[in-house]
């Protein structure tokens, strides 16, 4: 399907969330990063939705409050405090956090606030101990310019990360504290974003602009996008934690497509003549008609004494099979608001029966208890009566936006560029002030002082790039897009090796590993220097370096040395090599014999596979050469 | 809104500005400052802010200050929303229930947020404490009464004595238990105050504070008064108690005996203590299970006549020794008129060698001089080491393992009951509500 997106009037606005490479927390002196090790403390809590005089109490929160679901938070004491734990109250606000975000609202034109207030914006979904996430405005109304066209920065913010979640089991989820409190810069674009193409350009030039301060963290999760996404007659659709760039433009592409399906979806449902009241919340129980099922989640369901629940959508046969984007049918919809609602594990839906041990008669026994025809669906769950009810409201509740076209909601993005329900759209924004943190005045001379010290502009920098180390145009770009051009420059300066190899190294090499799967993100900046400098000492050979670098990633608290000394990649020494040479030629002392100096190309070929990666191929063709040309003289 | 607070906490010249406009909190006003136009919410200005800035609620929610310069235009643009806040209805009291009472002596232990202004009002009506934490209606019938609303260090043995007869007039009219809220921070005091002046307690008095504010997801303070209520409305025992978190997590609510509990942590949830002592009970929050953790307490008795004992003198006084300490801050208590002094002695319940003419001074004016140990758990036991004897000997009287701030409370109780000195002495050394334990346990420390 191809879209013309500018006819069809699409809008988006880019949210970006960064992770600031500081050295503490943004309101403790707690390590900015994420543990590796077993938590030290488990602790449970509730959160209680409190009550505001405007704006009203966040209906999914309150749910889940109601329904008595508590969060079991893990910690440790080398990534949180107090602090994170919601046990002592914040310390003032990280100066060098704030001074990054200024730095990047500089960059964008943007004007500083004079004196910032850190505001407690209400999340209680588990994410902040405190049950808000402190968050300050840092500047409003900047610019960044894609190619010819101005995007309208709205806002610079400066905000605490949020714990992560690692499970849930029930009514208890739990989240790890260690990456709350990580200071995170947000950038808000207007909604002036027109097409796929264009979100990935603009957050990439948001990105550029990032990582020319030098002092934001690399690496998976450290960088969000959140996305807008509008078109006309559908809805103002939010999309949370995009991770890759790439994907962005997948992500848009896959949403409007979604929008456009589920409107074509209220189409058929009028032409059906289906009205909004004609889907009762019905729940009817029809555990008899699964007695004797074949079916294993339900048989294992009643085994446990739970029970089988159904709900009746009239006129909506076969268009829960409907498929809205990739994996993405209206009955995927229907069973996430299930999970999020009624905590069930999942639902079934005729449309995809007979199937999973459901037989042919026992689709036609449930259609006739709860009275459906051949034009109706019928969506059961097996769970408790509670979860079940709960989980088959929030079906009908979907069923009936379905006639109403795109439900407004808050959707998570997935890896391959689909998205799924998440939550429903908070109410406007409910914030306080955090009266625990003193309003910082930011000064017109402290302002200068950091605009004296802006760091070059993306063009700037690519020039430079070029010129000084003597990279052509697409090596520049890709080290100006990389997470590693900081590291770039730092080896090219301080190693002997050509800044062509570092750069395709450090750009294309390092990608190409990443999509192998290995996770070079565990080798550090000073190891990646340490093998370089080794390649410029002659200490290690070029082609060696990939090797390394795999081997590292995966030995972490290895260093560099004992990666070489378990590879075998040591350097040969010349009597070594002269060694490795004298053998190979009198083992083929016929070829030499028979080619003379024509049996080159094919000793050289033998003795590289016998020393690749400990010593270089130029040094190897010489002493080969002169043994050559010695052996010829005799 | 009274005029004080129309432009609460602006001065100076932004206030002058401000005022020309006739602007108020809660106003929308637009402020121009080098082209850039800030349009918002009148917000109140900390009363420690400086006198250049506004500060305004954007439409986005957040709060900033803008620096007004000579050429800054303010002007107000309109009125803003009123607050309006339609509590959801309140669960009906349950007929049946226990009746109980929650006295409010400050802190807010139920409040909301004004999110237009940042404003936290506190829940002050029994409806509005059920629609803030709507489990209580299960728990009880309730009745709320605002005592005064003081941050805990501004509590002194005046307003113990009105808490005091205050709860002994709910008891008196039947009330199966009473929960009195409380700043944290004297909660201790007030706690050992009411266990001397509230004697022969037919039903539980439960003090109740918290730790995070009320108006925070997650604040303690609900938790911490479910579980205040239901100890209040069911607790097997009569005592005073002070009803706070066991742990980090919000799942068990120990039961501290009025008398031997002490604040031991600034901003833990947890940091109320029994000190020597194993608490009274615990309380599990999901099943409401009251568990007794001692044998030693008053059971719950209708038939018990309450004794009301209120009065407390001032002029008793808590002195921590140090090293060096100057003896000649205990001279001007005695100067002053004082009648008693608590020391806080190092170890066993020693002070100085220099201190000893002072407080034999003391001791001859008739002041009634007392020991407690710094070291918060464990006995005073002066017959060690010859110092302890010589104190013993010029009259100090050892308080054994009751802790400081107990010690002072009561002599300040005992010495609001009796001007004669032997008499006093005697109810001193006496246990009468629970402030000595014959017997120290292995218990943990700080555990």
């Amino acid at each position: 399907m191809s879209v013309d997106y500018s006819k069809l009037g699409l809008k988006v606005g880019l949210e970006i969330h960064q992770q600031l490479d500081t050295s503490t927390k943004l309101f403790c002196n707690c390590q900015p990063e994420l543990s590796k090790e077993e938590s030290e403390v488990l602790f449970l809590r509730r959160l209680r939705p409190t009550q505001s005089e405007l704006g009203q109490v966040d209906p999914a929160a309150f749910f889940e409050f109601q329904k008595g679901v508590k969060i079991l938070y893990e910690a440790n004491n080398e990534t949180s405090c107090l602090v994170e734990m919601d046990e002592e109250p914040p310390h003032p606000l990280n100066l060098e956090a704030v001074e990054i975000a200024l730095t990047v609202a500089l960059m964008m034109k943007a004007t500083p606030i004079d004196e910032i207030h850190v505001m407690r914006k209400t999340v209680i979904d588990g994410s902040n101990t405190t049950g808000f996430q402190r968050t300050c405005l840092i500047a409003l109304g900047g610019e960044i310019y894609v190619g010819e066209k101005r995007i309208p920065i709205e806002h610079v913010s400066l905000e605490e990360d949020a714990a992560r979640k690692t499970g849930q089991e029930g009514k208890i989820i739990r989240y790890r504290i260690d990456r709350l409190g990580i200071p995170l810069i947000e950038i808000a674009t207007a909604p002036v974003i027109y097409s796929p193409k264009e979100t990935e350009q603009v957050a990439l030039a948001i990105g550029r602009i990032l990582r020319a301060t030098g002092k934001v963290k690399r690496g998976l999760g450290t960088i969000r996008q959140d996305l807008n996404i509008s078109i006309p007659q559908g809805a103002l659709i939010e999309i949370k934690g995009v991770q890759e760039l790439e994907i962005l433009p997948l992500v848009v592409e896959y949403e409007v497509k979604r929008q456009l399906r589920l409107l074509e979806v209220r189409e058929e449902l009028k032409k059906r003549g289906l009205k909004e009241d004609d889907i009762e919340e019905k729940v009817v129980d029809v555990t008899q008609v699964f007695q004797n099922t074949k079916c294993k989640v339900i048989s294992k369901a009643l085994g446990r004494n739970l029970r089988v629940l159904a709900v009746h959508l009239p006129k909506f046969a076969g268009l829960l099979k409907r498929e809205l984007a990739p994996d993405l049918r209206l009955g995927t919809e229907m069973a996430d608001r299930a999970r999020f609602w009624g905590r069930v594990g999942g639902i079934f839906h005729t449309d995809e029966l007979p199937a999973y041990g459901i037989t042919l008669e026992e689709v036609k026994r449930l259609k006739e208890t709860v009275n459906a025809d051949e034009m109706d669906a019928v969506v059961f769950v097996a769970d408790n009566v509670e979860n079940a009810e709960d989980a088959l409201r929030a079906v009908v509740e979907r069923a009936r936006e379905a006639l109403r076209g795109v439900p407004e909601e808050t959707r998570a993005a997935k890896p391959d560029g689909t998205t799924r329900y998440m939550r429903p759209r908070p109410g406007a924004a409910r914030m306080y002030p955090e009266t625990d943190i003193p309003p910082i005045k930011i000064t017109a001379e402290h302002l200068e002082s950091i605009r004296k010290r802006l760091p070059e502009l993306p063009e700037q920098k690519l020039n430079r790039l070029m010129q000084e180390y003597g990279l052509n145009k697409k090596l520049a770009k890709q080290v100006l897009d990389s997470e590693y051009g900081q590291l770039f420059e730092t080896i090219a300066m301080k190693t002997k090796v050509s800044p062509t190899t570092i750069a395709a190294f450090l750009t294309e090499k390092l990608k190409a590993m990443k999509r192998e799967g290995i996770p070079i993100e565990n080798v550090s900046d000073n190891q990646f220097l340490t093998v370089f400098s080794m390649v410029g000492k002659g200490e290690l050979a070029k082609e060696a370096v990939e090797e390394v670098v795999a081997w590292l990633s995966k030995n972490e608290n290895a260093t560099v040395e004992e990666a070489i000394e378990k590879l075998g990649l040591k350097m040969l020494s010349m009597k070594d090599l002269e060694r490795v040479i004298t053998e190979t030629l009198m083992e083929n002392a016929d070829l030499v014999k028979q080619r003379g100096s024509k049996a080159f190309a094919p000793l050289m070929g033998m003795v590289m596979r016998k020393v690749r990666g400990k010593a270089k191929a130029q040094l190897v063709s010489q002493i080969l050469k002169r043994k050559l040309e010695e052996r010829g003289n005799c | 809104m009274n005029a004080k607070d129309e432009l609460a906490g602006y001065r100076g010249k932004v206030l002058d500005s401000l005022k020309r406009i006739n602007a108020k909190v809660g106003d929308l006003v637009r402020v121009i400052k080098n082209g850039k136009v800030f349009e918002g919410i009148l917000i109140p200005r900390s009363e420690y802010g400086d006198d250049e800035h506004v500060v305004l609620k954007l439409k986005n929610g957040y709060n900033v200050g803008i620096r007004v310069t000579s050429t800054t235009q303010i002007e107000r643009i309109g009125e803003g929303a009123k607050p309006a806040f339609t509590p959801p209805l309140p669960p009906k009291q349950q007929e049946g229930l226990p009746r109980t009472v929650i006295v409010s002596t400050g802190g807010t232990i139920a409040s909301r947020v004004d999110y237009r202004t940042g404003a936290v009002r506190p829940a002050l009506t029994a409806n509005d404490l059920y629609s803030v934490v709507p489990e209580l209606a299960e728990i009880a019938q309730i009745e709320a009464k605002i005592l005064f609303s003081l941050f805990s260090e501004n509590i002194t043995s005046k307003h113990w004595k009105q808490i005091a007869e205050e709860t002994a007039g709910y008891i008196q009219r039947g009330v199966e238990g009473v929960v009195i809220a409380h700043g944290t921070d004297t909660m201790g005091y007030t706690a050992a105050a009411l266990s001397f002046a509230l004697q022969n307690l037919p039903v539980p008095v439960i003090l109740v504070g918290s730790q995070r504010s009320a108006d925070r997801p997650s604040s303690d303070a609900a938790t911490n008064l479910i579980g205040a209520v239901k100890a209040a409305a069911y607790a097997p025992f009569a005592e005073v108690s002070v009803a706070m978190h066991a742990d980090f997590s919000d799942r068990t609510i120990l039961l501290h005996k009025g008398t031997k509990v002490r604040k031991c942590h600034t901003s833990r949830r947890d940091t109320f203590r029994s000190v020597n002592a194993e608490p009274l009970a615990k309380l599990e929050l999901e099943t409401g299970e009251i568990k007794m953790l001692t044998k030693e307490f008053n059971k719950r008795d209708h038939e018990r006549k309450l004794v009301l004992k209120p009065n407390f003198e001032d002029k008793v006084a808590l002195v921590k020794f140090y090293p060096g300490m100057d003896s000649g801050v205990i001279d001007w208590y005695v100067d002053s008129g004082f009648k008693g002094i608590v020391l806080e002695g190092t170890g066993l319940g020693h002070v100085g060698n220099f201190c000893f003419d002072a407080i034999r001074r003391a001791i001859r004016k008739d002041v009634i001089v007392a020991m407690t140990s710094q070291c918060i758990w464990g006995r005073v036991n002066m017959n060690v080491y010859y110092q302890g004897r010589d104190l013993l000997a010029m009259g100090v009287i050892p308080l054994e393992d009751m802790l400081p701030e107990t010690a002072l409370v009561k002599l300040m109780w005992v010495l609001g009951q009796t001007s004669n000195k032997d008499e006093a002495k005697t109810m001193l050394t006496n246990n009468i509500a629970g402030e000595f334990s014959s017997r120290t346990l292995p218990e943990i420390i700080g555990g």
